[in-house]
């Protein structure tokens, strides 16, 4: 019954989005799911364990707490009435079915970008899924961000639907990567910094951003503290496996690679690589902080004892199991949440099929105070060729504070 | 009443080395496997926490790992004439609870038996004459070195071992054990970096004439990634590995080798804190068709499988198969039935050296790193002038240096106060100590049954232990130690103490966690519990895999042959079982 139903869908798409009428279903098929690993769908729409895409997912964000949708096509608690068309306005423009403006925690003003075939097929596949009943209360905002009336006035501020343009002057696999990094890939919602009111900073894309108590770190090619340092094969493996000789994906970026990147072909992989490998990043020398000072010796001596074990006393790491430090662009992040945040609070290692192992930083809140962390941090960001800033006990004593709250 | 579960391919008894390795070979092949394992989910990431895991008092001294008395324990004696009596308390042998097993807190010594231990009834009899080996119940295992010598390499891969191979296809190899079978190729690993300890042990026996080489460890001398994909880090000789979990990720369990993968196999299934009682047989009595379980919350489950695989603990396997009439109970007054025979341990003593002007720094240590002399370990000497079968391997691995436990101070030192702490201070960091690991053969008095008074908690008869040392391995044991003492002498202690292996077993004071036979493999079901497969003469969908399969224990640790039984277990499993299901051996 499903698959006559998805039929019946498809066929109302080829009329909509005039494709080829000789088109197999099947490859349809298999290209909307394709797309619905590129957009991460999952990451938001299913809940671990739960039954996928029949939503769940909260995502705090600064204004408060919103709950992504159930997508399965259930007429009643799932998008099961709406119209093709309903689905690609909404993703070009934020509006829903019924009019309904979306909060842009769905990140639409990236899926603007994507073409008309490419969310035709994703709703190909949507339609394709066992409908759950799985009512979902999605806008849990405090006044006055519940009401979605004040989204005319951010969409006026901060949004503007476009299509994807390619660039003529770069090459087929360069676009290919623009296209999967600005529009379904939507990394800009995690990698880019945000004005007051949450949108996207366009002149300073990918340069990281903190959310949710976690640095997205930069992604341009910024020499120290971007993927400059990193080669295309670097980021291929690490967008495939959740690991390369520098790292290994933890936080919400190993459920990107767990849900989407390592599900992605080899081809985009290395396209997305291509693109971010050419975004400019400055090249701006920094001095290392002086090894005698207080915090710097201290941060040693508590790094010897509780961090070189693991992490090595040159700070080398292990590959695909304990992240090196030593010229890692993650620890010299401008900001230092993401440090801060596994040293206090521990952080396990996403887990694909290459890199199985799924390794843990244990907390230590238990152990190091506020001043300790700080200065062991400031230690590892200052040392072995690392040089950022200093990191102040007051940030580590707020975010403590926070991961304590549980917000 | 038992609530009755959708049947399952595969039912595992026990999630510890050989629960894994079936786990991942069976799922592999596309079986549905279930784990039923009575002890908690352990895993490094959530229970090896560094900031804790050198905790000496939680897991050495209070032993937050192990099987708890409570849970299980079994009653002993020395002989038959003797009353048993409950272990109230476990000392002699620490059995482990748990995911991971007892392979979760093993010192990670990994060795191959030698090959003559596989034929050794067989062999002996042809070097010395039957008259020799009179007293003992010794058995070929009915499986050669050379036909495991495959899984063993399977074991030493997926484990990571760091060791020097000594014999590789017949070439003997400089540093490595010039008396172990023939090898296809070199350890995964090169040999740990050796400590002081150790070194100074190996110069000396070196210079008598000995030959010593490093210890093969699964404290792993380098990063590795397993033919799994998983990754393992170098071992940092923090010394809590022995009653500990690894926060390295540095030594093999099945936490660091296996569970990362066999975890995300939609078709494998770990139940933990659930308890087997027994397996249930069906009219025939020839067929298991399910096992019953209890679990934490006291809910009685009935689980059928196809086939049942008992991968707990030896011991433990003995019992499930006693409680389960899965073959025939022994009874050494007839000599007859098949389970509960061949109780082996294992036949230790050991050496301390007191020196006045070294410093070997103990706490830079880990459960395997140290040296080994194999020149008197099973019959890789000439017994042909001594009275005594078997042998001892010379080991020299200080595991630890840690606060409360390692105190060595020189016999008359009070066990207490300000004399005690003064030598404390002093020998500290100035005592070597060497051990012997003994054979432990089997005889007809040494043996498992049914404790006919004492019941655990869910009111089964507990497992009855009868042991005692053999007279031969008493002799065996005291003439390693003579050899030990030459060693010492050639170091040239200020103080040499001798602790001699004396009768009769004790079940208080810690020696070994060894515990092997009950349920043993061999040709004759009259005299062995399983086939050389590891299948049940009786019921051929049941397979019984551990140390509960050794015919009788060598002079080495049995893991690494723990290890590779349970590949081979397996290969017969998937490649003939699975083809024709029924006894792969007719008896």
């Amino acid at each position: 019954m499903r698959l006559s139903f998805a039929f019946a869908a498809a066929t109302a798409l080829i009329a909509s989005f005039g494709a080829n009428a000789a088109e197999n279903q099947f490859d349809q098929l298999e290209r909307g799911r394709y797309m619905a690993v590129l957009g991460d769908c999952a990451g938001c729409h299913t809940l671990p364990g739960g039954a996928p895409f029949a939503g769940g997912v909260a995502l705090q964000t600064p204004f408060g707490k919103l709950v992504a949708p159930n997508i399965t096509p259930d007429p009643e608690t799932g998008i099961g009435n709406w119209s093709a068309e309903d689905f690609r306005r909404m993703m070009k423009t934020g509006i829903g079915h019924n009019g309904i403006r979306l909060y842009p925690a769905m990140p639409y003003p990236a899926y603007s970008r994507m073409s008309d075939g490419d969310i035709g097929d994703l709703w190909v596949y949507l339609n394709a899924l066992q409908p759950v009943k799985n009512a979902v209360v999605a806008n849990q905002l405090p006044f006055p961000f519940n009401i979605r009336l004040s989204l005319i006035g951010w969409n006026w501020l901060n949004f503007t639907p476009a299509d994807f343009t390619p660039n003529p002057q770069k090459s087929a696999e360069w676009n290919r990567g623009a296209y999967i990094v600005e529009g379904p890939g939507h990394c800009g919602v995690c990698h880019s910094p945000k004005t007051w009111s949450g949108a996207d900073k366009t002149n300073v894309a990918l340069a990281g951003e903190v959310l949710q108590g976690w640095m997205a770190p930069k992604i341009t090619s910024a020499p120290r503290d971007g993927l400059g340092q990193w080669s295309l094969d670097d980021i291929t493996g690490y967008l495939k496996t959740g690991t390369n000789r520098f790292d290994i994906a933890s936080g919400p970026m190993a459920e990107v690679v767990s849900n989407s990147t390592s599900k992605m072909t080899d081809a985009d992989l290395r396209a997305v690589a291509v693109y971010l490998k050419d975004l400019p990043g400055e090249t701006q020398t920094r001095s290392a902080i002086a090894a005698d000072s207080a915090a710097m010796r201290t941060g040693a001596a508590i790094y010897a004892d509780n961090c070189s074990a693991c992490h090595g006393g040159n700070g080398e790491g292990t590959p695909k199991l304990f992240p090196r430090l030593a010229g890692n662009a993650l620890t010299q992040q401008a900001d230092a949440t993401s440090l801060i945040r596994v040293v206090l609070a521990g952080s396990q290692a996403g887990a694909t099929h290459a890199a199985p192992t799924a390794p843990a930083m244990p907390s230590l809140a238990w152990r190091l105070n506020d001043a300790q962390v700080a200065d062991v941090l400031t230690y590892v960001r200052n040392t072995w060729g690392n040089a950022a800033t200093a990191v102040p006990a007051e940030d580590v004593a707020k975010l403590r504070r926070q991961l304590q709250s549980g917000n | 009443m038992a609530r009755k579960l959708p049947p399952k391919d595969v039912v595992i008894v026990g999630l510890g080395w050989t629960g894994a390795i079936l786990a991942h070979e069976l799922t592999e092949a596309g079986l549905d496997v279930v784990a039923i394992e009575r002890g908690p989910w352990r895993d490094t990431a959530t229970d090896f926490n560094i900031g804790y895991a050198p905790d000496e008092l939680r897991y050495s001294v209070r032993r937050d790992l192990f099987l708890q008395p409570a849970q299980e324990t079994l009653t002993m004696r020395n002989t038959s004439s003797q009353t048993a009596l409950p272990m109230r308390d476990f000392g002699s042998f620490l059995p482990g609870t748990g995911v991971g097993g007892a392979g979760t807190h093993w010192n990670g010594h990994t060795w191959r038996f030698f090959p003559s231990d596989f034929n050794l009834k067989s062999h002996l009899t042809e070097r010395y004459g039957a008259a020799r080996i009179a007293n003992l119940t010794i058995e070929d295992w009915g499986l050669s070195y050379d036909e495991l010598e495959s899984s063993y390499d399977r074991f030493e891969y997926l484990a990571g071992i760091s060791g020097k191979a000594g014999n590789i296809q017949g070439k003997l190899q400089d540093g490595g054990n010039p008396f172990e079978g023939v090898r296809q190729r070199e350890y995964p690993l090169p040999a740990m970096q050796m400590s002081y300890a150790p070194t100074l042990f190996a110069e000396g026996a070196r210079s008598i004439g000995f030959h010593p080489f490093p210890t093969p460890s699964a404290n792993l001398s380098k990063a590795y990634v397993n033919p799994l994909g998983i990754a393992m880090g170098q071992c940092t000789a923090c010394g809590f590995c022995e009653r500990f979990g690894c926060a390295n990720y540095s030594k093999a369990s099945a936490h660091t080798t296996i569970l990362p993968v066999l975890m995300r196999k939609p078709n494998f299934e770990a139940r933990c804190s659930s308890e087997v009682l027994h397996v249930n047989l069906d009219a025939t009595r020839k067929m298991a068709k399910s096992v019953t379980y209890v679990d934490a919350s006291g809910e009685e489950w009935e689980q059928p499988a196809d086939l049942v695989l008992l991968c707990a603990y030896g011991l433990h396997n003995a019992r499930l198969m006693m409680l389960s009439g899965i073959g025939k109970v022994y009874d050494p007054s007839t000599g007859e039935g098949t389970v509960g025979r061949n109780y082996c341990y294992q036949t230790n003593a050991g050496v301390q050296l007191f020196f006045d002007d070294k410093n070997f720094n103990p706490f830079i240590a880990s459960g395997a790193l140290g040296q080994t002399v194999d020149d008197f370990n099973g019959d890789a000497f000439d017994h042909g002038s001594v009275d005594f079968v078997g042998g001892a391997g010379i080991n020299c691995i200080p595991t630890n240096g840690r606060p409360i436990g390692y105190r060595p101070v020189p016999p008359g030192t009070p066990r207490w106060g300000s004399a005690w702490k003064k030598a404390t201070a002093e020998n500290y960091l100035s005592v070597l100590g060497f051990s012997s690991q003994g054979s432990s053969y089997a005889t007809r008095g040494n043996y498992l049954d049914l404790d006919p008074t004492y019941t655990d908690r869910f009111g089964r008869p507990l497992m009855r232990m009868t042991f005692d040392f053999p007279d031969n391995d008493i002799r065996m044991s005291h003439w390693v130690s003579d050899r030990m003492e030459e060693i010492g002498k050639a170091l040239k202690p200020r103080q040499m103490v001798s602790s001699r292996r004396q009768k009769s077993w004790n079940s208080v004071p810690y020696q070994s966690t060894h515990n092997t036979g009950g349920a043993i493999m061999g040709t004759d079901p009259k005299k062995s519990a399983v086939n050389r497969y590891l299948q049940s003469w009786d019921v051929p969908n049941v397979f019984v895999i551990g140390a509960s399969a050794f015919p009788q224990n060598a002079g080495k640790n049995p893991t690494g042959t723990v290890g590779a039984l349970a590949f081979w277990a397996a290969d017969a499993i998937r490649d003939k079982y699975l083809r024709n299901p029924g006894a792969l051996v007719s008896a």
